[in-house]
């Protein structure tokens, strides 16, 4: 393997590039992209086939498009119910994560006080409990609360358990603000109040964005959750949803395939939009 | 990408405590943030920065909102499982049947628990040989320049961002008795391979193991790539010109200078794989997964505790889970990370 790169690489200055092992990288790229794409294809076009199909050669293609499955989840109002549950649950979620993730973060980078120190050792903290470890014992304070069966009993503990993540990205954004900024809006006459309100939101947006992103993504995606907190199919999420429907429909492989390929499309349509800023968001969340 | 990470590189300079885990400072001021006498004439003049002391209204009306619902549904249910734990509950009314740590003696005694803990072992352990290698690999081929390079990014984080339920789903049909794995190995010729992935519980742990890496892989992968972009091309160029081989390159500079990144990915890779639930859950169910041989910590305590009205003995399951995950984080914040957090948690990689 040293032998044929090593000659190459002292010529020239980005080593490994010779165009041997460039076809050798793209023909493993081009078999990675089939790797991660077969499945998710395979639902998508298992969805057009018929059980008939399905039964006779569960890995062909369809033979031709049959859009019937397709079109019956769509006419379902279940689907759309739940698309619905789903999107509200994630912006709220959302939203008053940021606002509230907005609000402690600024007082915590840029005021002083006691206690300043051990509360963010406190939301710091909050990344070391998982929801897995809080779910039964949640579950009954949301219970007790009368939350069960409704989004709400789902939104509240999102937020909750976003609330670490948003306030540990958003922390340093703040106090990265430089002071003089602050010091001029003074003599202006801005409080501080008025400061975070005129110019901290207004700077604080990459950041915002990004943690607003991966709460949106978490509660569009959560399962367990609404698992325990919603008994009310008509308060199902998309997740859950999809879980139900595969296991009342279990012989209909194809409409199951169908409801499951539909499911994932808002993800990947709301992952294609923010894909810059999510990869960037993940990776600075580790990093910054 | 490049807004966020330029912000956050903006953030780089930083004051020196942040770099031990503490909180970024905002200006200096004295520590404790009360002012002495004499510095509040010099204080008053550089203005209302932030230095100021703020009335407690403000403060708690900014913080107050997210505390009360940080500690009422994260904090409190945490101690709530430890209180619960001790009792033997169906979950109305107020828990009364103390029993002390029967529970805990009750799970740990149990063998179906040692089985799950023992799944849980091997999938973070697997979990770092399978993808870590696979994704280290896959970022050094795809930190080169290619034509396509920014849709295969985009492609290989697309099971990362599916949703667990609809990848369980998807993946539990294809890999059923005469699901399309098995049709395709038939259409192959390979027929004699098809076996039955989810149920036989020699394989079933490794077809979890397969859905996990292809799922989790493109996290690991962009992470790496992050990395990667962090470190100078100057370095290999100047080893190259030294007659260094591509490999030797790769082997000496890139993965050392990589470690900080590789063991922060390890960390939150340790911590995903002792709270796995959903995909099991999905594909396996209540039943299945414990004949199967992919039950987990998770799939048990949901399967012993709510499932089967025993909230007490659920609440005991959860306190051991955060009790080990506890352990293992800490126990790698202190002998692995400690030495690098600097590096990783406040970027050193860019």
């Amino acid at each position: 393997m040293t032998a044929f790169a090593a000659p190459r690489a002292r010529r020239r200055p980005a080593p490994g590039q010779s165009r041997g092992s460039t076809l050798i990288v793209y023909f493993i790229a081009l078999v990675l992209i089939a790797v991660i794409l077969a499945p998710v294809v395979y639902l998508i076009t298992g969805g057009l086939r018929t059980n008939a199909e399905l039964t006779t050669d569960p890995a062909g293609l369809p033979a031709s498009a049959n859009w019937s499955n397709y079109l019956d989840v769509l006419g379902s109002g279940v689907f759309w119910g739940q698309v619905v549950n789903s999107a509200i649950a994630a912006i709220a979620t959302t939203v008053v994560v940021v606002a509230l993730g907005l609000m402690a973060a600024f007082a915590l980078a840029r005021y002083r006080f006691r206690g300043r120190g051990a509360i963010y050792a406190l939301f710091t903290a909050g990344l070391m409990f998982p929801m897995t470890v809080a779910i039964t014992p949640l579950y009954i304070l949301v219970r007790d609360l009368g939350l069960t069966n409704g989004l709400a009993g789902v939104v509240v503990p999102q937020i909750a358990f976003a609330l670490p993540v948003t306030i540990v990205i958003l922390v340093p954004f703040l106090a990265a603000i430089p002071n003089e900024l602050q010091e001029a809006a003074a003599i202006d006459g801005a409080g501080r109040l008025q400061f975070f309100w005129r110019m901290v939101i207004p700077l604080a947006v990459p950041g915002v964005i990004t943690v607003g992103i991966l709460a949106f993504i978490a509660s569009w995606n959560s399962y367990m959750l609404p698992l325990f907190i919603l008994n009310d199919p008509a308060s199902f999420t998309l997740p859950l949803g999809t879980q139900a429907f595969s296991s009342q429909y279990s012989v209909d492989t194809a409409r199951v395939l169908a409801f499951t390929s539909l499911s994932m499309i808002p993800a990947l349509i709301f992952f294609s939009v923010f894909e810059r800023r999510i990869v960037g968001g993940l990776t600075g969340a580790v990093k910054g | 990408m490049a807004t966020v990470s330029q912000h956050l590189s903006s953030v780089r300079p930083v004051p020196a405590d942040e770099s031990r885990g503490g909180i970024p400072a905002p200006a200096p001021d004295d520590a404790d943030g009360r002012r002495v006498p004499a510095d509040r004439a010099r204080a008053r003049r550089r203005g209302r920065a932030s230095g100021e002391r703020v009335p407690f209204g403000e403060l708690a009306l900014l913080i107050g909102p997210a505390l009360i619902v940080f500690v009422a549904f994260v904090i409190l249910p945490v101690v709530m499982a430890a209180y619960y734990g001790f009792f033997s509950w169906s979950g109305y009314g107020v828990p009364t049947e103390f029993v002390g740590v029967r529970n805990y003696l009750t799970i740990l005694g149990d063998p179906d628990f040692r089985e799950a803990l023992g799944h849980n072992a091997v999938i973070v352990v697997m979990s770092l040989v399978l993808q870590g290698p696979i994704a280290l690999g896959l970022a050094l081929l795809l930190n080169r320049k290619l034509r396509f390079q920014s849709v295969i990014r985009v492609l290989i984080f697309v099971p990362y961002v599916i949703s667990e339920v609809v990848v369980g789903l998807g993946w539990g049909l294809m890999l059923q008795t005469n699901g399309a794995v098995n049709g395709l190995l038939e259409n192959l010729g390979l027929g004699a391979l098809s076996a039955d992935w989810i149920s036989d519980p020699n394989l079933a742990i490794w077809t979890l193991m397969a859905i996990i890496t292809w799922k989790y892989v493109g996290f690991a992968v962009i992470l790496f790539l992050a990395g990667l972009q962090g470190i100078p091309d100057e370095l290999a160029e100047a080893a190259a010109i030294d007659g260094a081989s591509y490999w030797q390159i790769q082997r000496r500079i890139t993965l050392p200078l990589m470690g900080p990144t590789i063991r922060i990915w390890a960390f939150l890779s340790i911590i995903g794989s002792l709270q796995l639930f959903d995909l099991v859950w999905i594909i396996w169910g209540q039943y299945v997964s414990s004949t199967a041989g992919t039950s987990t910590m998770a799939t048990y305590m949901v399967a012993n505790g709510r499932n089967a009205g025993s909230y007490g003995y659920g609440s005991a399951v959860a306190v051991i889970m955060f009790l080990i995950s506890l352990v293992i984080a800490l126990l790698y914040q202190r002998f692995v990370l400690r030495r690098d957090t600097a590096g990783a948690i406040t970027g050193g990689a860019r």
